[in-house]
């Protein structure tokens, strides 16, 4: 299925956890923060979170900045 | 004469100077910088998460979140539903409160919007958050900031990245003689003594970026902030002498041959 990761069209396996998602973007998942469709998923509810077709998301973190 | 602490949203502070971590040659060498600038709290932005290269240099494993206060920032937001997404998905990632909102009006300035600004701030108080508020040098804004519950007012010496030190210094003495909460000039530092000047005029603190990580000498010019804040601050409470038109002689008059 197709999502939208950070304004880039990307496939992914069907059923695929929020938890699964950031893993394979950040070794290390603290200081990250995930949007989906506008709206924040908390820590806690990214293993518990699935991601379904045409979702959009937004995964950020910390750079420097003034 | 002994100084009150620097406490802003509760929390209190050694020094009064606060750095950006934007613009250096590496994150090392902003560490570097804070370090000798004596910083504790330092700016950070939100960005997304580079794709292409997931392997990138972080912000966090130099300038550790543990050693300094992180302070989120919303630069790059024109909106004010722009800089409260942004500083919810921040409180999201480091689970700070305290953040600093600035809601920009166009490029070429970075002037900051303050209808929005002062929107965006009575919406992020009201989620809980501490806001320490990048503002116009306008007096009657920053007291609209002050009354929805902003918990330090930082106006512009002059426009972001400019260097053009402390455009206005009158109304930042005006805001500061009004305020209850720190006042702390943010932006338009250039050199040391805009630094000074700021903490001369009586401001709590002051914020600067790009008058270290551009200066030839990072590190140095750092340390030399450091001083700056210090000097000046102790000026500001020694109280300095009158200003007079002629000359007033240092040595007696009485005695001369």
């Amino acid at each position: 299925m197709q999502i939208i990761l950070n304004g880039e069209s990307r496939d992914v396996a069907e059923g695929m956890s929020v938890e699964a998602l950031v893993l394979t973007l950040a070794d290390d998942p603290r200081g990250v923060a995930i949007e989906r469709n506008l709206e924040i998923v908390p820590k806690a509810e990214h293993a518990t979170t699935l991601l379904e077709d045409g979702d959009r998301l937004e995964v950020v973190q910390f750079v420097g900045g003034g | 004469m002994t100084d009150t602490p620097f406490t802003v949203a509760g929390r209190t502070f050694n020094s009064r100077l606060i750095i950006g971590t934007g613009k250096y040659a590496s994150y090392a060498q902003n560490a570097d910088a804070a370090r000798a600038a004596g910083a504790e709290m330092v700016t950070v932005a939100l960005r997304r998460v580079n794709l292409s290269n997931p392997d990138e240099d972080r912000l966090q494993d130099h300038v550790s979140p543990d050693e300094f206060t992180y302070l989120p920032n919303t630069a790059g937001c024109f909106t004010a539903d722009e800089a409260v997404r942004t500083l919810r998905l921040a409180r999201e990632a480091g689970g700070w409160n305290l953040v600093k909102l600035e809601v920009l009006s166009d490029q070429k300035t970075l002037y900051p919007d303050m209808e929005e600004t002062l929107l965006a701030a009575k919406t992020l108080i009201s989620d809980g958050f501490e806001v320490m508020v990048y503002c116009s040098d306008d007096p009657v804004y920053a007291r609209k900031l002050e009354d929805v519950g902003c918990a330090a007012i930082m106006p512009l010496g002059s426009l972001i990245g400019s260097g053009l030190g402390i455009q206005n210094p009158l109304n930042i003495r005006l805001i500061v003689e009004q305020s209850r909460v720190p006042v702390i000039v943010d932006a338009g530092v250039g050199t040391a003594s805009d630094a000074a000047q700021a903490m001369e005029l009586g401001c709590a603190g002051v914020l600067m970026n790009t008058a270290i990580a551009e200066a030839k000498d990072p590190i140095l010019m750092a340390s030399a902030m450091k001083h700056a804040v210090i000097a000046g601050r102790e000026a500001y409470l020694a109280g300095r002498m009158g200003r007079k038109r002629y000359a007033d002689p240092t040595s007696p008059l009485a005695g001369l041959i």
